[in-house]
């Protein structure tokens, strides 16, 4: 495809006016959004359903639109689950990890890249080989721990083994790297402690890799579902994530129409950071993968 | 920090490596404070809740520890329990045949779509770019839900309009051939949009000139796909084989919601046998046995990767 768009602009030196009159562009255009349509369609079908009336959601046969829209399901997922509970604790666990991240990984990640002392490159080594740990191999371990702290069923539980990672470290690092150099030695050269050229110069700098690990670290503790099932017993401490599931059992027993407002709030706040921000969190995602 | 004040003292300007080399503003106490002082926190976690943990697992699965009592060294009593229990077995089987499923159809949809979008005849790329991306934001276990509920056999819209179109595919969830495919393309949904992603930040980076010549030597489209796009693509390509296939030997969210691992066993795979054994059934040594071949299989994939990264690198060079 891409090819064909090259041999266009090489071959023929269309104006642009012409090109938007062509035919098999706008083809082209409208085969590709009936193929985004269908590959939005559970989104789109969580949006629907979540406002449809009971009756409709099991009605035989199925349709996509509500007939009649009703926001009875929303007002029957807060009586079914503690769900305005269930939303803070995903906040305070999803937010609370992502700032003592934020914090702690870009301290570290600075000591690697500007302050060179002995065994930084074996210190990083070790730190990107731990990247290839599996965190499912050592989750027993880590549960032993938080349970002799007496921490299950509590925030520290939940956050404090994820209060540093070492993507975060790695990736600050790149970025860290990328600052010119000159940056912070005119403000060593003016006596300023590192302390403060790392609060002052490198992290302003630094803003968009906050944002985008930031984004990154939010996203996939708000959804992960193994991590919150794991470390609280106690429903009142679950994420919306685990909550959920808790409805489902076999064969549902949660109507459906009820699961998808659920479902809709659950996605709703990820899906409005993503809205404000998608260009920045998309291109950012591309460069991690390319490391 | 409490280094703060320490440091407030002037220090003589030192300038920063001479050509290229290390800068030893070492030697003081206040330097080394420093240091440790950026380096405390997050050394402190990742030692307490990656590197201990790993040690422990590894000890833990020499022993019989439930929990309770005083765990007893059994040897290699909980490896052995692995290769011989029939249950294991199959969700090693079902695991590798998730893997073998999901990786080359997400890496077949990711890479036709970002073909597509990189297109210049595609109007409107940053609206398609976003909405086929916005699944992966989507929590597996909530992509679940819409899943399971489009796929019902009685209410299920999907279902229905199959039905309608003639295909028949009844209860795919509960059908110990189809389930597996089912949860595979669940997962391909949710994560193709980061796959398309990369390929597409790869397909940018292929310099125009490239294709310029191609085309003077007279390549049709598919054949500058082959000759042009796939090789230059290859490293990209590399990488999303390698983190594909370790996401899928960790699949669990859709299974744990979807299908529970069920029908018979049909879509068992080891994390769920991870957690089912060590949270379910408390037998905790068994559990970590299992975690450190999940760990084993997981370091050679990634050691794969490395040594391919690190042959481009001297390809690169020389």
């Amino acid at each position: 495809m891409t090819t064909l768009a090259q041999h266009r602009t090489i071959a023929a030196t269309n104006t642009r006016s012409k090109r938007t009159r062509d035919p098999v562009r706008w083809l082209y255009c409208a085969a590709f959004l009936v193929v985004t349509v269908a590959l939005m369609l559970p989104v789109i079908i969580i949006v629907l359903t979540a406002f449809k009336p009971a009756s409709e959601v099991n009605a035989f046969p199925p349709s996509l639109f509500p007939h009649q829209w009703t926001f009875a399901n929303f007002k029957a997922i807060f009586s079914a689950l503690p769900f305005g509970r269930l939303i803070a604790n995903s906040f305070g666990f999803a937010g609370g990890v992502t700032l003592f991240a934020l914090m702690f990984d870009s301290l570290a990640a600075y000591a690697l890249a500007r302050l060179d002392f002995r065994g930084s490159r074996i210190l990083l080594i070790v730190i990107i080989a731990s990247l290839m740990i599996p965190f499912q191999a050592t989750l027993i371990p880590i549960y032993k721990i938080v349970s002799d702290l007496g921490w299950v069923n509590t925030f520290a539980g939940l956050i404090a083994p994820r209060a540093a990672d070492a993507f975060g470290i790695f990736f600050l690092r790149q970025f860290f790297l990328s600052l010119p150099r000159d940056l912070d030695n005119a403000a060593r050269i003016d006596g300023a402690s590192e302390w403060r050229i790392f609060r002052s110069i490198i992290l302003p700098n630094a803003v968009p890799a906050l944002m985008t690990l930031g984004i990154f670290t939010f996203v996939n503790n708000w959804n992960d579902l193994l991590w919150p099932l794991v470390f609280t017993t106690d429903q009142k401490m679950g994420t919306i994530t685990s909550g959920l599931t808790l409805l489902t059992g076999p064969g549902g027993i949660i109507p459906q129409g009820i699961m998808m407002a659920g479902a809709l709030i659950a996605i709703l706040p990820l899906a409005i950071m993503f809205l404000l921000v998608q260009r920045r969190f998309i291109e950012s995602v591309a460069s991690t993968g390319l490391k | 920090m409490t280094t703060q004040q320490q440091l407030q003292r002037r220090r003589p300007y030192r300038p920063p490596g001479q050509l290229g080399g290390r800068t030893p503003l070492n030697g003081t106490f206040k330097r080394r404070a420093t240091i440790v002082g950026f380096l405390a926190p997050a050394l402190i976690v990742l030692a307490a809740f990656v590197g201990w943990p790993m040690i422990s697992a590894l000890q833990l699965s020499f022993t019989d520890a439930s929990g309770f009592g005083t765990p007893r060294f059994v040897g290699f009593d909980n490896y052995v329990r692995i290769f011989t229990n029939p249950n294991i077995v199959r969700a090693m089987g079902n695991t590798a045949l998730y893997a073998v499923l999901f990786t080359p159809l997400a890496i077949i949809v990711a890479l036709v779509l970002a073909l597509m979008l990189n297109s210049d005849r595609l109007p409107l790329r940053g609206f398609f770019r976003s909405s086929l991306f916005l699944p992966f934001i989507v929590s597996l276990a909530v992509a679940a839900f819409a899943w399971s509920y489009l796929l019902d056999p009685q209410i299920g819209l999907l279902n229905y309009w199959l039905q309608t179109a003639g295909i028949r595919i009844g209860n795919v969830l509960q059908d110990p051939v189809l389930a597996m495919p089912t949860v595979v393309l669940v997962a391909v949904w949710k994560s193709f949009g980061f796959y398309m992603v990369i390929f597409l930040a790869g397909l940018q980076d292929i310099p125009k000139s490239l294709y310029e010549a191609a085309q003077l030597d007279g390549a049709n489209g598919w054949k500058r796909f082959i000759h042009v796009t796939f090789p230059m693509l290859s490293n990209t390509m590399t990488f999303v084989v390698i983190v594909a296939l370790i996401a899928a030997l960790q699949a669990f969210d859709q299974i744990y919601v979807l299908t529970g691992g069920g029908p018979y066993r049909s879509t068992e795979t080891i994390v769920m046998q991870i957690y089912q054994s060590g949270f379910k059934d408390l037998d905790l040594g068994f559990a970590s046995a299992l975690s450190y071949v999940l760990l084993i299989v997981t370091l050679l994939l990634s050691l794969v990767q490395f040594l391919f990264f690190g042959r481009r690198g001297e390809d690169t060079a020389s």
